[in-house]
């Protein structure tokens, strides 16, 4: 059979790790980047007899994921303990939700392949902590533990296996950081770890039921999980076509590789011995409680796309670019406001912007700049002061070292030439200089207008007003 | 005149008239230690030289504020403590092997309200390893002797609290029930021992063993003492989610030796085959003394004992084994040297650090939280526990207190149940229920029996009913003044 004639299957578990200033079961910060085991007490490290006590804004931070995701809230749920013996994990168990999480049954709308609009089910939410880490030391072979990861609180969020591409995947983890960073309860950033995703993935024959699942894991940017997706249901199929069978099994993906390794099969599959812990009391949240969250909750994408393409006329593509992140949307909101030029703002975004982001590798919220240095830089194009091809100098400026637009123009002598007279006279010396191109134009060849403008460009290095100049020539050829 | 002789009530009461010092009680204790500790072994550490400093600021404290010491002050009483209470920069063992060296990095929170009191600690006492038997003889650290008769055992797992009371050489101790690891051993050694409510004492800093039954409690000479203590150490602590926001209560208030209008319910069923005649015999003395002091006595029945054993093993195994995984070797305690991968860590530093009933207990609570025995063991387990509770609440309807023995028998000898681990654990079968029900009860001694040895009588409250069953238990030991009449003879 061809690979067409194949469905894949993916569901995804993504943690995130909440922005709250303490840890989920202590008052230890969770700043990221300390140095090793600073940020710890006798509860995250499991000293004896210490106990945990769950961090409210936790809870408050994860309904509001839930409400955001369009779960219904548990008012009565509880705490679970998840055993297993690993030296990043100090008290040996993983303080979790079984069988009552705190936010259950929700969904995110993204659009599938074809543009279409599709909801990925999320099953459940729930929260826990973190682990800490192991560094591997190279020289002595052996490893060494710091705690201040762990007791860092997470939500897990898991989706019902209602995606059928890497591409729809890709959407869905998009728009899932999107909500969780305009809700802003996590920062999200994938390079730090606070975002982190395993995959789940089968195939199976159009029209039959669903494959086994192997879950994949280790994936560190959006870009793996999309190659990984790839990678795996081509190897299922393979499988699958050549008579083997799936088995279920975890793998490791190897981003060098470029492809997945096994971690452990389904004979290794750990008994986490789950059971309620004793230690916290159950977690009851009253409607009050739930409704005020509601209330509170910031405007969404969603909300913001309608807003941005009725008040501001934005076409739709344009709109879902500048929400499908909170920085873009934040710089395009506060930029335009100050402005005035919300398109401008727009395409400076969706356009130059986002290509040295891609081009760097950077996320959105990397942006050196701020929304009143980007609004400095349409004022001074809409005001003449520059040119727009100057205004691309002006942006990979403000990449390299960020400071006021007008700074960098009179720093760099970029101010656009206006003066009517110096203008002529570049005009002037051109005219004289391609006597060819003169009597082209001429001749009715119009093509020969741009080639002037674009030889009197580079005489002022960019600097003239294109427009000025056009109206120049225009005016002497014609004489 | 001994110091050690007397109460902690007694001896407040000199200190508040200047007629000794703290320092002088504190060596007076010291001493005792001196003289008995090899005898009957109830320390794992002795702390002299801190206990001594500070007993010398209490002194200066005591000095400073002239007369105004009130009647709840206890600034200069020495205590002993549990060895499963973290201790900042004192060795907190849990008597095992695992943590034989390990200094705690802070103080549970019992031991601040200790510290708070200005009160000198003398040291920290032998226990059943991680709070795990009833004997003391789970202690990797040492053996410790009943006062009363030294080839005995004094109970556990507080076994060290209990005999190190009963042989004055603390004035009193603070030890954690989990089953009746407070209450058996303070009825074996002849001295008052108090379960209270699960959630009225902090657990936090207590090496926990099975959370959900775990609780601090006193070991202390007599009942004002025991009401005394649980004033220091009761209260809400935001460190122990479990521990509750309870109004603030002085219980020395509640001992008014006085009894008529208390509705006393004697179970029947915790009187039954397994119980020592002898022992049923001095209970049966002890509700007549009850009714000539003018309290309504009645049977009543309470068929949960048997249920509670069960289920109580299956609980507290299963906390325990999820409790205990923290002994890893890798953070603190022993690590073993022979190891070649991280599984071989784990393994030879548990198997070498952990004791056979710590062992046991693991593997026990490891079966029952297993996937496919879950439903079949936990899950039923804690159905039980609700229908337990239930029992209770009932009977508590119709009695303030009910009354039942402590222990099946009186203290039994050293190495006649350690390899037997049923016979072992019956001995928990009247204690084991009330931590099940998550309610308070007292042991208190009633008589001796024909040996000499000490029977205790358990008086069980509903729950944060403490005040009640410290009036009841009061007004009994005024009646039969136990101590006046009995004295543990260390006969070898």
């Amino acid at each position: 059979m061809a690979k067409e004639d194949y469905e894949l299957v993916v569901g995804l578990e993504v943690h995130a790790e909440l922005s709250t200033k303490t840890k989920i079961f202590c008052s230890c910060p969770t700043d990221f980047g300390a140095e090793p085991n600073t940020h710890i007490c006798p509860v995250c490290t499991a000293m004896p007899g210490a106990l945990p006590v769950l961090n409210e804004k936790v809870v408050e931070y994860a309904v509001k994921a839930g409400l955001a995701t369009n779960c219904s809230i548990s008012k009565d749920s509880k705490n679970d303990r998840k055993n297993y013996f690993y030296p990043d994990t100090p008290k040996a168990y993983q303080i979790s939700q079984f069988d009552k999480p705190l936010c259950e049954n929700g969904y995110i709308e993204i659009e599938d392949d074809f543009g279409n609009p599709k909801k990925i089910r999320i099953l459940r939410i729930h929260i826990e902590d973190d682990a800490g880490k192991l560094n591997h030391n190279e020289f002595s072979g052996g490893s060494l533990v710091d705690l201040n990861r762990a007791g860092v609180p997470l939500i897990e969020i898991v989706s019902e296996p209602d995606i059928r591409s890497s591409l729809e995947a890709d959407r869905y983890l998009k728009k899932l950081k999107s909500i969780l960073q305009y809700i802003d309860v996590s920062d999200c950033k994938m390079q730090e770890g606070s975002l982190r995703a395993d995959v789940n993935v089968s195939v199976h024959k159009k029209g039959e039921p669903f494959g086994t699942r192997c879950e994949m894991k280790n994936m560190n940017s959006f870009k793996s999980i999309q190659r990984a997706i790839d990678y795996e249901k081509d190897r299922q199929i393979y499988e699958v076509e050549h008579g083997n069978v799936i088995t279920q099994e975890t793998l490791r993906w190897d981003d060098m590789d470029g492809r997945t390794y096994q971690m452990r099969d389904k004979e290794d599959a750990q008994d986490y011995r789950y059971f309620p812990e004793p230690d916290l009391v159950a977690i009851r949240l009253s409607n009050e409680y739930i409704e005020k969250i509601r209330a509170e909750l910031p405007e969404m994408p969603e909300s913001r796309k309608a807003r941005y393409m009725a008040e501001l006329g934005l076409s739709e593509k344009d709109a879902n670019s500048l929400t499908s992140s909170k920085t873009f949307s934040g710089l395009f909101e506060k930029a335009g406001e100050i402005c005035k030029n919300y398109k401008a703002v727009c395409n400076w975004l969706n356009s130059d912007i986002s290509r040295i982001l891609n081009e760097k590798e950077l996320e959105p919220e990397q942006i050196p700049f701020t929304a009143e240095h980007l609004a400095s830089l349409v004022k001074l194009i809409d005001d003449g002061t520059i040119s727009s091809s100057i205004g691309k100098k002006v942006l990979d400026e403000l990449f390299e070292n960020p400071r006021d637009p007008k700074t960098i123009v009179e720093e760099k002598g970029w101010v656009q030439i206006s003066d009517a007279n110096a203008i002529k006279d570049v005009v002037l010396k051109i005219l004289e200089a391609n006597p060819q191109s003169v009597a082209d134009f001429k001749a009715g060849k119009d093509r020969a207008l741009g080639f002037l403008v674009g030889q009197a460009m580079k005489e002022t290095k960019g600097k003239a007003n294109p427009k000025m100049l056009n109206e120049l020539f225009l005016e002497e050829l014609k004489k | 005149m001994d110091l050690t002789e007397l109460t902690v009530h007694e001896l407040q009461k000199k200190l508040k008239n200047k007629e000794v010092t703290s320092y002088e009680i504190t060596k007076a204790y010291l001493d005792r230690i001196n003289e008995k500790e090899n005898e009957v072994g109830a320390f794992v550490t002795v702390t002299e030289t801190e206990a001594l400093a500070d007993a010398k600021k209490a002194d200066d404290e005591i000095n400073n504020t002239n007369d105004n010491m009130g009647n709840n002050n206890l600034v200069g009483i020495p205590i002993g403590i549990k060895d499963n209470l973290c201790t900042k920069g004192i060795k907190t063992t849990c008597s095992s092997k695992m943590l034989e060296d390990f200094v705690s990095p802070y103080n549970a929170t019992v031991v601040e309200k200790v510290l708070d009191e200005k009160m000198p600690i003398l040291g920290k006492l032998n226990m059943d390893e991680f709070a795990m038997g009833s004997s003391t003889e789970n202690s990797a650290i040492k053996v410790t002797h009943n006062p009363w008769d030294l080839n005995k055992v004094p109970g556990g797992s507080s076994g060290g609290s209990a005999a190190a009371v009963a042989t004055n050489m603390v004035p009193w101790a603070l030890g954690s029930d989990t089953g009746g690891s407070i209450r058996q051993p303070a009825s074996l050694c002849g001295v008052v021992g108090l379960k209270p409510t699960y959630g009225l004492v902090s657990r936090y800093g207590l090496v926990a063993f099975a959370s959900s039954l775990d609780q601090v409690g006193p070991i202390t000479k007599d009942v004002t003492d025991c009401a005394m203590l649980l004033n220091v150490i009761a209260g809400h602590d935001e460190k122990d989610s479990t521990s509750y926001d309870t109004p603030k209560i002085d219980y020395t208030t509640s001992l008014k030796n006085d009894v008529k209008e208390l509705k006393i319910g004697v179970p029947k069923e915790f009187f039954g085959d397994g119980i020592d005649k002898e022992v049923k015999d001095k209970l049966y003395e002890a509700i007549e003394v009850y009714k000539e002091l003018g309290a309504t006595v009645e049977e009543c029945s309470l068929n949960v004992a048997e249920y509670a054993l069960a289920t109580y093993y299956i609980i507290a195994c299963a906390e325990a084994s999820s409790n205990l995984g923290r002994f890893d070797g890798i953070r603190y305690g022993h690590r073993t040297t022979n190891f070649s991968s991280l599984k071989e860590l784990y393994t030879n530093s548990r198997t070498e650090g952990f004791g056979d009933e710590v062992k046991r207990r693991i593997i026990l609570g490891t079966y029952v939280l297993s996937s496919g025995y879950y439903d079949a063991y936990y899950k039923k387990a804690q159905k039980v526990r609700t229908f337990v509770k239930q029992k209770f609440d009932e009977q508590f309807k119709k009695y303030d207190v009910l009354l039942t023995p402590v222990s099946p028998t009186t203290a039994f000898k050293i190495g006649e149940k350690k390899e037997n681990p049923l016979q072992m654990y019956l001995a928990d079968i009247c204690t084991v229920s009330i931590n099940i029900a998550s309610i308070p009860a007292i042991s208190l001694p009633c008589g001796v029996d024909s040996n000499g040895m000490p029977i205790g009588m358990q008086l069980i409250g509903d729950r944060f009913a403490e005040e009640t069953i410290l009036n009841a238990a009061y007004t009994f030991e005024q009646k039969i003044k136990f101590r006046e009449n009995y004295k543990p003879t260390f006969k070898k």
